[in-house]
């Protein structure tokens, strides 16, 4: 039976690793989901063969009542609500490898060795970090928070203490194997998650989310290498890198260090460096009847989407005026930022939403290229993405980003709401430009007043 | 006789060097799947759970079950959110065609 079941893990994890692999096309996409389900049901199953004197009723009812309550949020979640989905749910693993960790130390029919200790001990105190790091990261993101960073004087130094103190309470539990030191290590890991991403702004939440995708597979791991049982190592290990890469990439996209995005303090940062470069200056800017007009005499248009977009829920009119473009013969497509949206690839979930083509939706390394030979940019909800500034300005907060180069096109059409600041507040020269037009608005709005005007 | 923790460990080493070289493959545009789909996956969390939901000493309510319980509840709330939610993404960027 043992060997039966070591073998039934083996095919899990390997049908996870398939789940994974599968989303390298959206076609194989699919077929790639079902097999992380089948996965999922052997190794429930398999554990539950293995298992000596389970009970029956407990487990069920919980499986049931969580599956019911996960089914629900599945098919109501909207998609511009997913990364406090995904953020709520990160939180969901880090509790659980705390409980599984402090039911293993009160579990009176096992002796733990010294190794299995450490092991709870690391897998208790990533679960706790995870947990209330993952909570207050979706209190930012739905805004129950406020999405501002706190900071103050001691802060790092605070987190060293902290950090200095849980492992002290686990060097006890080892030595003294005192419950009360377990809980207490627990306690105080649970603070520290909050005390690490309080600091972290809004800006930085895509890294964050990122971040705590890959500290849940590393909780699921460390609970793993406690119970000896390799189907939890396995998963917990290809999530660990699956989340570390995703946040090595929207650092990138964003030109910042893991390190200055933990440490904090992002927004104070821009304050200073934006207010610098501001005085008056002159735009054009234009009713939507005249973009409606450029666009639809164009040859080529690329649109630029941003999370702004989203927010005034305009993709479905975007798709409908694009699609009009296309019937004139314009050759549409969409440039994705990495960041464009609140998570990686959030904004191409939008637009596929919106049954934007997929393949009419290319990413910032295959397009950037294209923008020269473009004769409109339609800029929507984007702001900081397209700021020359990243490129040109060595004082700017965001000099060094990689940028969508709309500037380089023959037109620039920019929809907005007013001449204020971005996210990241800071002014955009690519306003300013001769062949800028801004059309202000909310977004929605103006977009649906394109669709009239592109009609004719 | 080789311990277990360096079978774990050898175990865990080649999964994380698996992980990168598989999720480096996932086209940016399903990122966000990827991030679901890791989330279900992470569910897997539940067989820990499952195993503390067990009869210790003929008592079937125990602190250790009842807090496997509430994992289990936990992990199932990920684990069908997770791979339900992706199924419904995927989808979107299916039915292109008209």
């Amino acid at each position: 039976m043992e060997n039966l079941s070591a073998i039934l893990y083996l095919v899990a994890a390997v049908l996870f690793i398939l789940a994974l692999k599968g989303l390298s096309s959206p076609t194989s996409a699919i077929q790639g989901n079902r097999y992380g389900m089948i996965g999922m049901l052997i190794a429930v199953v398999t554990t539950f063969l293995i298992m000596d004197k389970p009970v029956l009723a407990l487990i069920a009812g919980a499986i049931v009542a969580g599956g019911a309550i996960g089914a629900w949020k599945a098919k109501t979640v909207e998609m511009t609500g997913m990364p406090e989905l995904v953020a709520a749910m990160h939180s969901l693993v880090g509790l659980s490898a705390v409980l599984i960790a402090v039911a293993a130390i009160f579990h009176t029919g096992v002796e733990h060795t010294g190794v299995q200790k450490i092991e709870l001990f690391i897998g208790a105190f990533i679960g706790a970090i995870t947990f209330t790091a993952s909570v207050v990261a979706y209190g930012k993101l739905s805004g129950k928070f406020g999405a501002k960073a706190v900071n103050f004087n001691g802060q790092h130094l605070l987190n060293l203490v902290l950090a200095l103190a849980m492992v002290g309470f686990g060097v006890m539990y080892f030595l003294s194997d005192s419950h009360a030191a377990f809980l207490m290590m627990v306690a105080i890991a649970l603070v520290l998650g909050v005390t690490l991403i309080i600091p972290i702004g809004g800006a930085d939440m895509p890294v964050v989310v990122s971040m705590l995708n890959s500290y849940s597979g590393w909780a699921a791991a460390g609970i793993g290498f406690t119970l000896n049982n390799p189907v939890l190592i396995i998963a917990g290990a290809c999530v660990g890198s699956s989340g570390a890469i995703l946040s090595y990439i929207m650092c990138k996209a964003m030109n910042r260090s893991i390190v200055s995005v933990l440490l904090g303090g992002f927004g104070a940062e821009v304050a200073t460096g934006g207010a610098a470069a501001s005085g008056p200056k002159n735009y054009k800017s234009g009713s939507a009847e005249d973009a409606a007009f450029l666009m639809g005499n164009a040859d080529s248009v690329i649109i630029v989407p941003g999370y702004g977009l989203a927010v005034s829920r305009a993709q479905h009119a975007l798709q409908e005026f694009a699609e009009l473009l296309s019937e004139k013969g314009v050759n549409v497509r969409y440039a994705i930022h990495p960041v464009a949206g609140r998570m990686p690839g959030h904004m191409n979930v939008l637009l596929a939403e919106a049954e934007v083509p997929y393949e009419q939706v290319q990413e910032m390394e295959e397009i950037n290229s294209d923008f020269a030979n473009t004769d409109v940019v339609l800029v929507i909800g984007a702001n900081d993405v397209v700021n020359p500034a990243a490129q040109k300005d060595k004082a700017s907060p965001i000099y060094g980003m990689p940028i969508l180069e709309a500037h380089k096109a023959r037109t620039v059409i920019v929809v907005k709401r007013s001449m204020n600041a971005g996210y990241a507040g800071l002014d955009n020269e690519l306003f300013y430009l001769d062949k800028t037009m801004m059309v202000f608005g909310d977004a929605k709005k103006v977009v649906e007043e394109l669709v009239k005007g592109g009609g004719h | 006789m080789v311990d277990p923790f360096i079978t774990s460990f050898t175990i865990f080493v080649l999964a994380v060097f698996v992980g990168y070289h598989v999720v480096w493959n996932v086209t940016p545009a399903l990122h966000t799947p990827l991030m679901a789909v890791t989330n279900a996956i992470s569910g897997i969390i539940i067989v820990g759970a499952m195993l503390q939901v067990v009869d210790i000493n003929g008592s079937e309510l125990s602190v250790t079950s009842v807090l496997g319980t509430i994992g289990i509840f936990l992990a199932s709330i990920n684990i069908f959110g997770g791979f339900l939610v992706t199924q419904r993404m995927l989808d979107m960027f299916k039915k292109k065609k008209k």
